[in-house]
Order: C-alpha cells, then sequence, then structure tokens
C-alpha cells in the first residue's frame, strides 16, 4: 500500500505536512533536515525540485529555489542525495516540482527512479488535470505514484468533484487567492470556502497549505480538513539556522504542540 | 493548415500548463473571447479605435532606396507609425475592450523595455481602467523614459525583483498577480506566448497587419501575396501578425529574424530556434533556451524586446515543419542597420526591427522578388542604445 494511503488510513486529523527545499539551505542538507522533520513528528515530507521559474510560489519559496540552484541542486543530484533514504525516514515522501525539469530529466525514467527510491507522490502545480489526464496518468500509476491535485476558492464545485475522481492520497487545497506564504492569517471567508469543501463528502482527504505557518493557523485548518501544509514559514524558521535539529524541531513542536 | 487546435496546440507546441489556481480564469476566458471578438459590438469599437485611435490601417510604404540598395522590391508595413509607437497597441486594444466585456475591474501587465507597458497603460487610460504593470528591476533602470511615460499615463509600475529581474520575471510576478486576485483581473500579455487561448488571441489581434499588406499590395501591385515577409521574432507577435494571413499561401516565404547577440553560440544571444529545446515556459509548450537540467537560460540581446528565452508556440510550430526560415541577426549587425534605414528611407528604426532590416544581408532571393519587411517600432525608445553604440 502506499505510504500515503496507509497514512490517512490511521490518522485522520492534524495531518501535517512539511515542504523543504531540495538542496536548502545547503546542497547537503536535504536528508538531514528530512530525518529532523521525521524526528520532530510531522507526517509528510514535501520535497521541493528548485525551478527557475516558480510561478506558483512567493518570495521565499522563490529566494529557496534560488539558493538550491547556486548551491548546485539538480533532479539528477537529489537522486543521488535520496539513494537509500528508506533506511532512514519511514514517512511519506512526495516531490513538489515543475514540469519542465522533469520533462528534461525524462518522465519515464524521473517515475521509474521514484519508484526504486521510495518516493510515494508528486505535487506538480503546472500540470493541468487535462494534461495529466492525457499525458501523464498511465505512467505514474505504472510506477505507483500518486498525483496530487490543487484546488483554489475559485474552482467550482464541478471541478472538484472532477479532481476527488482523479485523486489519490490526498487533495491540496489551496487556502486563498494566493501564492504561498503571502498570508499570515485566516479569514472568514477562506473558513466559509474550507467549510463549503468539508460539506462535500469528497472520497480523499485533504490537507490546506498556502498561509498556514504556526499552531493557530494549523489548528484551524485541521477543523476543516484532515490537517495541513507549512512551507514557507519553515523555510523561513530554517533559512538562517545554526542548528538544523534544535530549530526544526521547536518549529514542529510549536506547531503541532 | 497552420491552425490552433482545440486544446491550443500548433503541431506538438502550445497547450495551457498553468496552476489550478489560475483554471477559472484563463478557462473563461477561453470559452468567451471568440465569441465576444465576433460580436458586433465589439467589433464597431474596436475597428473604430483602431482607426481613430491607433491610426490604421498603416502605411505600406514602398521603400525605393532600401530597394536599390538590396536589388529588390521592398515594401515597409509602418506599424512604426502607430500610436505609441509599434505594433503592441494592436493586441492591448483588442484585449482591453474583451477585459471590459468581461467585467474586469483592473488590468495587469508584463514588460521588459516597456513598449507593451506603456500600450497597456494607455488603453487603461483611455478606458479609465485600474492598471498595474510588471518590470524587471533591471529593466526598470536600463528603460527609465518608458517607466515614466507608464507612470505619466497613470500606472503603477511594480518592480520585479526575483531570478534575473528581467522579462521572464516580469512575467512570473504577473502570473502572480493574476492567481492573488482572480475575479477582479485581466492580464493584457504582450506577446503570442503563455497558455492557451493567449498565443492564438494575440496573434488574431496583431493579425491586422497582414490583412491590411493584403488589401494595400493588391492595390499597389495588383497581387495580394508578396514572394517574402520578414519580420523580426522575440515573444514573436508582430511577426505572427504579419504572417497570420499567409501562413497557408505556400508561395509565401515567412523568414522569422531572432536576436543573435554576440553569435548564437557565443552564449550572449537569445536565438531560440538554434538553442532552445522543447520545454514550458510561462504555461506553454514551446522551444526554450534551458540548461540540460530544464531551468531556464537567460538569453541577452542588445534589444529588449527580443531578450526572451523561449518564443510563441506558433513560431516553434514553424520552425518545426518548415514553413518559415529562420535567421540569427547579431547586435552589431543590427545596430548598422538601423543607421542603414535612418540614412536611406529617413526612419529610424527599433533595434528589434533593425534585425528583421538586417535579415536582407543573410538570406537569397530574386532581383524581381516582392518583399514586405514588418516595420514594428520607431527607434526613439532606443536612443541611447545608438547613442552609447555610437557609430555613427
Amino acid at each position: 500500500m502506499n505510504r500515503i494511503d496507509y497514512l490517512f488510513q490511521t490518522k485522520k486529523e492534524r495531518v501535517l505536512s512539511i515542504y523543504v527545499t531540495a538542496g536548502f539551505p545547503s546542497l547537503e542538507d536535504t536528508l538531514p533536515v528530512m530525518e529532523a522533520i521525521q524526528a520532530a513528528g510531522a507526517d509528510i515530507i514535501e520535497i521541493g525540485l528548485p525551478y527557475s521559474d516558480p510561478i506558483a510560489d512567493g518570495p521565499t519559496i522563490q529566494e529557496s529555489n534560488t539558493i538550491a540552484l547556486e548551491n548546485g541542486m539538480s533532479i539528477k543530484k537529489l537522486f543521488a542525495q535520496l539513494l537509500g533514504f528508506r533506511a532512514k525516514i519511514h514517512l511519506p515522501v512526495v516531490l513538489m516540482g515543475y514540469l519542465n525539469p522533469i520533462i528534461q530529466y525524462g518522465v519515464e525514467e524521473f517515475c521509474k527512479k521514484c519508484k526504486e527510491l521510495g518516493i510515494d507522490g508528486l505535487i506538480l502545480p503546472d500540470l493541468p488535470m487535462s494534461h495529466y489526464l492525457e499525458e501523464y496518468k498511465e505512467l505514474f500509476e505504472r510506477y505507483g505514484l500518486f498525483n496530487i491535485f490543487l484546488i483554489s476558492p475559485q474552482t467550482s464545485e464541478k471541478r472538484i468533484r472532477e479532481v476527488d475522481e482523479h485523486s489519490n492520497g490526498f487533495i491540496y487545497m489551496v487556502s486563498s487567492h494566493a501564492i504561498t506564504g503571502a498570508k499570515a492569517e485566516i479569514s472568514p471567508e477562506q473558513e466559509q470556502y474550507f467549510e463549503r469543501v468539508a460539506g462535500m463528502n469528497l472520497s480523499n482527504p485533504r490537507l490546506i497549505g498556502f498561509g498556514i505557518s504556526d499552531a493557530a493557523t494549523f489548528q484551524l485548518a485541521s477543523r476543516y480538513s484532515q490537517g495541513a501544509i507549512i512551507g514557507s514559514a519553515f523555510i523561513k524558521n530554517i533559512k538562517n539556522s545554526t542548528d538544523l535539529n534544535r530549530d526544526i524541531n521547536s518549529f514542529i513542536q510549536g506547531v503541532i504542540g | 493548415m497552420i491552425q490552433v487546435d482545440e486544446k491550443g496546440f500548433y503541431g506538438s507546441f502550445g497547450g495551457a500548463y498553468i496552476p489550478e489556481m489560475l483554471y477559472p480564469n484563463v478557462e473563461e476566458l477561453r470559452e468567451n473571447w471568440e465569441a465576444i471578438v465576433a460580436s458586433p459590438t465589439y467589433q464597431v469599437e474596436f475597428q473604430s479605435l483602431l482607426k481613430d485611435f491607433v491610426g490604421r490601417p498603416t502605411p505600406l510604404y514602398l521603400a525605393a532606396r532600401l530597394s536599390e540598395t538590396f536589388g529588390a522590391k521592398i515594401y515597409l508595413k509602418r506599424e512604426d507609425l502607430c500610436h505609441t509607437g509599434a505594433h503592441k497597441v494592436n493586441n492591448t486594444v483588442g484585449q482591453i475592450i474583451l477585459a471590459k466585456k468581461l467585467g474586469k475591474k483592473r488590468i495587469i501587465a508584463e514588460t521588459g523595455a516597456g513598449q507593451h507597458g506603456v500600450a497597456t497603460a494607455t488603453v487603461c487610460a483611455l478606458m479609465g481602467m485600474d492598471c498595474t504593470i510588471y518590470m524587471g528591476e533591471l529593466d526598470i533602470k536600463r528603460q527609465r523614459p518608458n517607466v515614466e511615460r507608464m507612470r505619466i499615463l497613470g500606472a503603477k509600475v511594480v518592480p520585479a525583483v526575483s531570478g534575473s529581474k528581467t522579462l521572464k520575471d516580469a512575467t512570473n510576478e504577473a502570473m502572480r498577480a493574476w492567481i492573488a486576485d482572480p475575479v477582479g483581473t485581466h492580464y493584457i500579455i504582450g506577446s503570442v506566448v503563455g497558455p492557451h487561448p493567449y498565443p492564438e488571441m494575440v496573434a488574431r489581434f496583431q493579425s491586422v497587419i497582414s490583412e491590411e499588406i493584403k488589401w494595400q499590395l493588391k492595390s499597389k501591385e495588383g497581387r495580394e501575396n508578396p514572394d517574402l515577409v520578414i519580420a523580426c521574432v522575440g515573444g514573436g507577435s508582430n511577426a505572427a501578425g504579419a504572417f497570420y494571413h499567409y501562413y497557408n499561401e505556400s508561395s509565401v516565404r515567412l523568414i522569422a529574424v531572432e536576436a543573435a547577440g554576440h553569435g548564437i553560440h557565443s552564449g550572449k544571444s537569445a536565438a531560440t530556434s538554434v538553442l532552445g529545446t522543447p520545454g514550458i515556459l510561462h504555461g506553454s509548450k514551446t522551444l526554450l533556451m534551458q540548461t540540460e537540467d530544464g531551468q531556464v537560460i537567460e538569453p541577452h540581446s542588445i534589444s529588449a524586446g527580443l531578450d526572451y528565452p523561449g518564443i510563441g508556440p506558433v513560431h516553434a510550430h514553424l520552425h518545426e515543419i518548415g514553413r518559415a526560415e529562420f535567421v540569427g541577426v547579431e547586435d552589431e549587425d543590427a545596430m548598422k542597420a538601423g543607421i542603414l534605414l535612418s540614412r536611406t528611407e529617413g526612419i529610424i528604426p527599433a533595434i528589434e526591427t533593425a534585425h528583421a532590416i538586417h535579415a536582407l544581408n543573410q538570406i537569397s532571393f530574386n532581383p524581381n522578388d516582392l518583399i514586405v519587411i514588418n516595420l514594428s517600432g520607431r527607434g526613439d525608445k532606443d536612443l541611447e542604445t545608438y547613442i552609447q553604440w555610437g557609430n555613427y
């Protein structure tokens, strides 16, 4: 069974996914950061593949992408770092990235490598549902990779139902009209949207991302979904860290209490 | 047939590779634009603005001394005489009326050298709409006069401070701004790039160029089709407009002129057709200058308008099937061609356009050939670059 499915079968609330850019803050930090995230008590690790033009990301994650690229991170380098990582990491791991570097790597080769290493799913913000269904679905399924779709406050009910039908693992609920890291609090309008989607009885679990940064926002998101994803706030936390283990532990403990 | 399919592809290039957050906006546009543009009320307003505000039709001018210099009959399509100094305004007029009909209150756009930004700020002033232009921080410093023109026209100019701080980053910022306000905002993309339906929509608004060439040539020469049409290509909007009604006229040679910078293989160039490989940029699959890891490479050209790491998907397709011939013109040669046109015809061209002029030296043609060059913009904005180059 895919680790993501197993997680949601055993844990139905307050699931915390942490996003970190591969090769950030330093090139060789990828695996140590993953280990620290796991040790601190998070449930899913989302590793960002750095890209020169991340259009769905705000300034914090853009900057982490730039730094990671300057550090020399690439898909090839990441796969080399992840070799054998399943000996240490039991949490579900998803890769988040933009399509172009994956196409250049070779999509099938990429999927094959993900399966060999033990990656559970992919979040590809610039791969819309229609292109996924036509070009990639069969390939992802062949290699046991869950494709995680995003929905936003503008997504129609009809389309949310379609997303639910084609999703596996979980649905990534973008909390607002925003790029990552744009807002620090949750408005009443956002709560209405959370409530509306919660009332749709979707077959997939939902995690809320964008604008989730601390215990309060995590708590609130968890009231309307199975949990949340934290990216920018985590990146800020480790950017200038002199003790990754300590800072990651205190950040995650601070969120989940 | 060169034609976009219903999913937005020209052959293997195009599509709409966009985040879900933009799906409703792009879908709204895709579903509605053709019907709105075809409607009589739209057409009345559009045609009247093209005529009285933009100054269309632009002349098709027989460049006698240039013809004599190169030994062919050369016509210049005078898009440089459009209001605001370039063809860009054809598209912004088209899109602002569309935005109004879609009930949008706010306009955003990206700009490189500032020509599209100025053309957008101009139509926003005309329509009384709120306007924000995203421009790379480096370009803001390099293109001060255009920044001030936009501000005079009432637009807000926001610097893009990420990445290389130029056009591609300004485009990223504009897309992010669109994600942040999907309901009230329309994004006026300035070239035949971006997710479907933008490439086709922008080409359609620019297609007035070849539509006019056809009837103007008919009345001057008794024939609608020239032997060659030459246009410069950055993203490719003026070329798409000049080629549009000739895509499927196989007797007409289409010459797309790219910026070869310091030399195509010098590492400082924007010759995407040679250096690019298929990839995804700003929402469409196209030819793209990138590293083997798929990171976008920052191009170089002396003309900011050609300084883009991709080309519109229609041009990638024209290249792939061999329908258009691609020529790379270097910085130095473009500057010389700009001086040549100034001295032979009394027209100082935009440096982008000067690339198209120089292509006459790099392609073969017959003495009795009829050639149309799309004179996409005037050189006023480039005065500083001409002065710094100094070789005149």
